[in-house]
């Protein structure tokens, strides 16, 4: 069951609303799929991202998988704690493993975003 | 005309234990095989502290019989089987007419006029057809007996101490790169004490059909002290730290033995036409222009297979393998540099994404088990 305050993408990121910025990273259902991640690349603070462009990268021992934005804003934050630590994506992956936090350039592309029964239904249907 | 769809992969003839232990099982070679268990870390870090257990059971393996057997392999491989005392295996390769790689092979002898060819899974079709059309005019027959054989491996430094129980053989007495017949679980096999891990281990042949039975024992006789299973990702890490090369990464057919810095396996003083010959004594003399090297990575970064090598901030060669290395902690790759560059030390830079990033050129391998 994924956490059901979140919202979400079918590319398997999560989105949590905090006020007006947002923490975003991948979902559990994804990080068992990569298997052990052993690096994760996340862009700088101040970088301004589109929705649903590349924003970094997370790989696994065996294969690099890009990051997309989910929605459009400003780079406020990134979890430097990922550097040495990429397992923190696997080991919790809505907590510790966070790793990117936005200012949304349009609140209206959150709404857009699935809720938890939506991406349950996404990964049912593989 | 009909469509023909890609033919259906074989099942590991244990994959229904693989699928007990809850492996993500993928395709690999046309084969259904395991690639991981409970995590390619954990079972690579397993296999250098306790040891791992390896279904290799889609491994090729070719047995060839005959008075003229040594010398029929003496002219169709690079290396010199018949200088192998029985018992003895090496290393070896199956080259073409311009001296480009087929397959890298090992090569055991089994008795006087008998020889095992251990294949690739990936290549056991084109080197058992090329071995069969090389051997034509001897007196030697090759027998596939792939399909016949599951191979099940077991690498780590309590390997030895774990099989020990089950074997009728005392392996210890097995020197590195020895091979013996023996029973293991009440099967008779055959006991090589090779690997791909770059730990102490042994490998065990066993009629396919006695896989399982094998497999298990091994599994119980292991599991108290640690033994794990390991599926086909951590055995590529294990490998690439050991400086292991994997065909298809750093061998191929554009890749001759002398460019992929093997060049001692190429056996040039043996009497007698080998296939490629004229292509690797030019090789040997002349040098080549490029060399497989390992390559540290000394910015934060992974390099991939594919990725570019840079010199000056120029394009001069490839990463052949790369990953994270767990037992380092380090990104490690092989590489194709031009040869200038090939001396360890030399910095060069893999394009990561676009960017350079450092790297530095280092001996293989970057792991060695202690002594």
């Amino acid at each position: 069951m994924v956490p059901g305050d979140l919202r979400y993408t079918s590319d398997h990121e999560w989105v949590r609303v905090e006020g007006d910025e947002v923490v975003i990273g991948i979902t559990q259902f994804a990080a068992d799929q990569l298997g052990d991640i052993v690096f994760v690349e996340l862009p700088a603070t101040g970088k301004a991202l589109k929705a649903h462009a590349t924003f970094g990268v997370v790989e696994s021992v065996k294969a690099v998988s890009d990051l997309f934005a989910p929605i459009g804003g400003e780079v406020v934050g990134n979890n430097d704690a990922l550097a040495t630590s990429p397992e923190l994506v696997n080991s919790d992956p809505y907590g510790e493993g966070w790793m990117l936090r936005l200012r949304p350039a349009d609140a209206a592309e959150i709404n857009a975003l699935l809720d938890a029964a939506a991406y349950e239904q996404v990964v049912a249907e593989g | 005309m009909t469509e023909t769809s890609a033919p259906t992969p074989q099942p590991s003839p244990i994959l229904d234990r693989h699928e007990a232990l809850g492996a993500k099982i993928v395709e690999f070679a046309g084969w259904l095989m395991p690639i991981q268990y409970g995590g390619i870390i954990d079972e690579h870090r397993a296999v250098r502290s306790a040891a791992g257990l390896f279904d290799l059971s889609h491994m090729g393996e070719l047995v060839i019989e005959g008075s003229d057997a040594g010398a029929a392999l003496a002219a169709a491989l690079i290396t010199d089987p018949p200088a192998l005392a029985v018992g003895r295996a090496q290393y070896s390769m199956i080259c073409n007419e311009d001296g480009g790689i087929i397959d890298d092979l090992i090569v055991y002898r089994l008795a006087e006029t008998r020889f095992m060819v251990v294949a690739n899974a990936s290549n056991a079709r084109v080197v058992s057809d090329a071995l069969a059309a090389r051997i034509a005019g001897f007196q030697a027959v090759l027998d596939d007996r792939s399909l016949a054989t599951g191979l099940v491996a077991i690498q780590g430094p309590k390997a030895g101490a774990m099989l020990q129980p089950l074997a009728s053989v005392d392996l210890a007495g097995i020197k590195y790169y020895g091979i013996t017949e023996g029973v293991v679980a009440g099967l008779p096999v055959l006991i090589a004490r090779t690997g791909y891990t770059g730990e102490d281990g042994y490998e065990v042949f066993v009629d396919v059909d006695k896989t399982g039975v094998l497999w298990d024992a091994m599994i119980a006789a292991g599991r108290p002290d640690g033994l794990v299973p390991v599926g086909l990702g951590a055995r590529d890490t294990l490998r690439l730290e050991a400086g292991m090369p994997l065909y298809g990464n750093e061998l191929g057919l554009d890749t001759n033995p002398f460019e992929a810095s093997l060049g001692r396996t190429v056996k040039l003083g043996k009497p007698g036409p080998f296939t490629g010959r004229a292509a690797l004594e030019k090789a040997s003399r002349d040098g080549v222009a490029r060399r497989l090297v390992g390559l540290a990575l000394r910015e934060r970064g992974i390099a991939r297979h594919g990725y570019p090598v840079l010199t000056g901030g120029v394009p001069t060669g490839v990463v052949t393998s790369g990953t994270q290395s767990p037992t380092l902690g380090q990104a490690i790759a092989m590489a194709y540099v031009p040869t200038a560059q090939a001396d360890p030390g030399t910095m060069v830079a893999v394009e990561i994404r676009g960017a350079p990033v450092a790297a530095e050129v280092v001996p293989l391998p970057f792991y060695k088990r202690p002594a």
